[in-house]
């Protein structure tokens, strides 16, 4: 039997991954698929709740999430695109004047 | 007619306002006919208020005016209001009369000053000022006159502020008066404590009601410290030192200090408060023996003083202080009766003397005059009355008021006030007819340069002079013993206290009935006797005086160095004073209050310079600092509950 924990277990291991990637990786693609991740994380655990609880809202929510992440998607990467033509680079180490 | 008495306060306001705003941009001759336009209206007013009082029966001559409720606190409550009785009566009369001649020989005197509408904008705040203070019907709304009286002397003492004399002697003006009107403040509290009122009105009722016994303890105190208040505004030991100084100011504006307004609010107010003075014997035997001995001390002062202006105003002085024998003795009446009078001759005398200055194109010193009768005989004429009547020679005005003083001070007095009083005018008239015979008599000492440039003022200085000799002459004639309007006329404010008839000398008991009549001859004796001696001394035998500062050269020095007054209060206060203020500044205000400012800044500065590497540009370790708090978050929720 799948249980509520077994989601939720999944949804926090699929969330820390995403963490873990946007801290420890460079490459500014990965951090932002891995932010991906960490969405869907989220999505999972609220499909989960909406199941568990009978209720649609959790479902509603993951549909507006996915729409968010769709045009957040465009725009980072329209983003990254630019700072590439700029800086020939995505390596974020490279990416570092906002500073004192 | 009694109804106007607010527009007596407008007008001089109106020319202030006007003056003060656009005077920059309009004519002269406009500035001039304005400021003197405004107390020439003040002054038809006033004698419509006169008069108007006049047609009262004398019970009645009092008229309050309310003008607005000024504050509401609590039980404390002062409505600004005018009074118009027989004394602020007379004192507007006084005020904006001799203060209109001033204004008009101003428009010669200043005429080539290029600071001509700022002084005739002070000159009419001066009027309005003065006249709020003998107007107001509350010790409050005459505190602001007070204040404004000072605020005044400062700015026009200082008028000259480019000159460094004249800007220290408007300060110490200021400053000496500030003294002073500290009492005058603290006496204002105490009143309102002890009778909760400020009106004049419900003050003098409740306190003649005899609700308060004779010498009682809170009415000595409140009347002491008013004292201390008058003895700053007019001149009195220990506070006249600012006076004397005050004569850096241009000479018109020393003739309203020293004649319509300024000097004669101390006077004034003590005349007022009567009633409590009446209460207080203690006080009034302080404000005789102060009166006494300043009119002594600046007589002596003034036999030696050279500068012409510095001779009057140690004159002034020492006048003012027969003026408080007078209140001292609780003969109000003679004392405002002398008021009047040396209203009229010293504003002439110091009228005057600015005639002769402006002849010697700015000399002040008597040694370089002599002789000048024959180059201005206008003002020499005009001086001559002034200082005739303030010598006491009967029967100008100076001789009725002075002789009343002497006659009161021997008969509710005791000797000592006679005496000194008696003593004082010997010297005054001696030190008066030197003044004049150096000035105008014996050979001429002025330079070829001066003497080039000398002439007669202009018809508008000469006529304010002319008035004022004219009033010199005939204002003693209102105080003649025995049938003196002026203190039938002042009685309703004074009572029955404010003036002894010649038929009060002989209830007195062990006094005759000819003593009035004996007083006057031994007073007019004495002026002789000064005048003669200066006479001998200066026209006759010019070498007697340097002989005598020879012989005397201690005294003379003592004398001529104003017994180092000056000195002992600068020793005694003011550089402790200094010391003590540049030890705070540098010590409290610098160290302590700007060091903890900057203390404080410079700390958070450093720790913010020490936080911004935390700003590392990296986006990855800002995420990670935000992880790094949800965990923290996380942790405390789980753990804390």
């Amino acid at each position: 039997m799948i249980t509520i924990t077994h989601y939720l277990v999944l949804s926090a291991i699929l969330f820390t991954l995403g963490v873990v990637g946007v801290l420890v990786r460079r490459n500014a693609i990965i951090i932002f698929m891995c932010i991906e991740l960490m969405l869907n994380a989220v999505n999972l655990s609220f499909v989960a709740f909406a199941h568990y609880l009978n209720s649609m809202q959790g479902q509603l929510f993951v549909f507006f999430t996915m729409t968010v992440a769709a045009a957040e998607a465009a725009v980072g990467l329209a983003i990254i695109v630019a700072v590439f033509r700029n800086k020939e680079t995505v390596n974020i180490d490279d990416i570092n004047i906002m500073k004192w | 007619m009694l109804n106007l008495v607010a527009l007596i306060l407008l007008f001089p306001l109106i020319g202030t306002a006007i003056n003060g705003l656009i005077g920059k941009r309009l004519r002269k001759e406009t500035v001039g006919y304005v400021a003197c336009g405004a107390v020439a209206l003040s002054f038809l007013i006033s004698i419509l208020v006169f008069i108007g009082l006049l047609l009262l029966p004398p019970d009645a001559r009092l008229f309050e005016k309310q003008l607005f409720t000024w504050i509401e606190s609590g039980s404390f409550k002062s409505a600004a209001g005018l009074q118009v009785d027989p004394l602020s009566s007379l004192m507007i009369l006084i005020v904006t009369g001799v203060g209109f001649l001033i204004h008009i020989y101003s428009i010669g005197y200043m005429h080539h000053d290029k600071g001509y509408h700022r002084y005739f904008c002070y000159l009419n705040l001066f009027t309005f000022s003065m006249l709020l203070l003998v107007l107001s019907n509350n010790f409050l709304l005459m505190f602001i006159g007070w204040e404004a009286v000072g605020l005044c002397s400062y700015l026009l003492i200082g008028f000259w502020f480019e000159k460094k004399s004249a800007s220290n002697a408007a300060k110490k003006a200021f400053v000496v008066n500030r003294i002073g009107d500290f009492g005058f403040a603290l006496a204002i509290m105490l009143i309102f404590l002890t009778f909760h009122s400020i009106d004049f009105t419900e003050v003098f009722s409740a306190a003649s009601k005899g609700n308060f016994a004779v010498g009682s303890f809170s009415v000595t105190i409140i009347t002491l410290l008013l004292f201390m208040g008058a003895t700053g505004k007019s001149a009195q030991i220990p506070l006249y030192t600012w006076l004397p100084d005050a004569l850096e100011g241009p000479t018109p504006v020393s003739a309203l200090i020293h004649a319509a307004t300024m000097v004669t609010a101390g006077v004034y107010m003590i005349a007022r408060c009567n009633v409590l003075y009446m209460l207080s014997p203690f006080t009034m035997t302080v404000v005789a023996s102060v009166g006494a001995v300043t009119a002594l001390f600046a007589a002596s002062i003034g036999l030696v003083q050279n500068d012409i202006k510095r001779v009057l105003a140690y004159s002034t002085i020492s006048q003012l202080g027969y003026m408080f024998v007078a209140c001292g003795v609780g003969a109000f009446t003679a004392g405002i009766f002398h008021l009047m009078t040396h209203a009229f001759f010293k504003a002439l005398l110091f009228l005057g003397s600015g005639s002769v200055i402006h002849a010697m194109s700015g000399e002040q010193d008597m040694r370089k005059m002599g002789g000048l009768r024959h180059h201005i005989p206008t003002t020499y004429k005009t001086f001559l009355v002034g200082t005739v009547a303030i010598a006491g020679i009967p029967p100008f005005a100076g001789f009725f008021s002075k002789d009343e003083i002497l006659l009161e001070s021997l008969v509710r007095g005791n000797f000592f006030y006679w005496a000194i009083g008696a003593l004082a005018a010997f010297f005054t008239a001696f030190y008066m007819f030197r003044l004049l015979f150096m000035t105008f008599h014996g050979k001429s000492r002025v330079d070829h340069h001066a003497a080039e440039h000398l002439h007669e003022s202009p018809k508008n200085m000469t006529l304010p002079l002319t008035v004022l000799a004219g009033l010199s002459v005939v204002g003693g004639f209102l105080g003649i013993p025995g049938a003196s309007a002026i203190s039938n006329f002042l009685a309703p404010v004074f009572g029955e206290h404010g003036h002894t008839e010649i038929s009060g000398a002989e209830a007195g008991g062990h006094h005759s009935a000819y003593l009035p009549y004996l007083m006057m001859v031994v007073s007019t004796a004495i002026a002789i006797a000064g005048i003669y001696l200066a006479y001998q001394m200066y026209i006759k035998k010019p070498e007697i005086p340097k002989k005598l500062a020879e012989r005397f050269h201690l005294i003379y020095k003592l004398l001529l160095n104003k017994y180092y007054v000056d000195e002992i209060y600068d020793a005694l206060f003011v550089n402790p004073i200094k010391k003590g203020s540049v030890q705070l500044w540098k010590q409290v205000d610098v160290r302590m209050i700007d060091g903890s400012v900057n203390g404080i800044a410079r700390l958070v500065g450093r720790f913010g310079n020490a936080l911004r590497y935390l700003q590392t540009g990296y986006v990855r370790n800002y995420a990670f600092y935000i992880v790094v708090g949800c965990i923290c978050i996380l942790v405390f929720a789980v753990l804390g509950r």
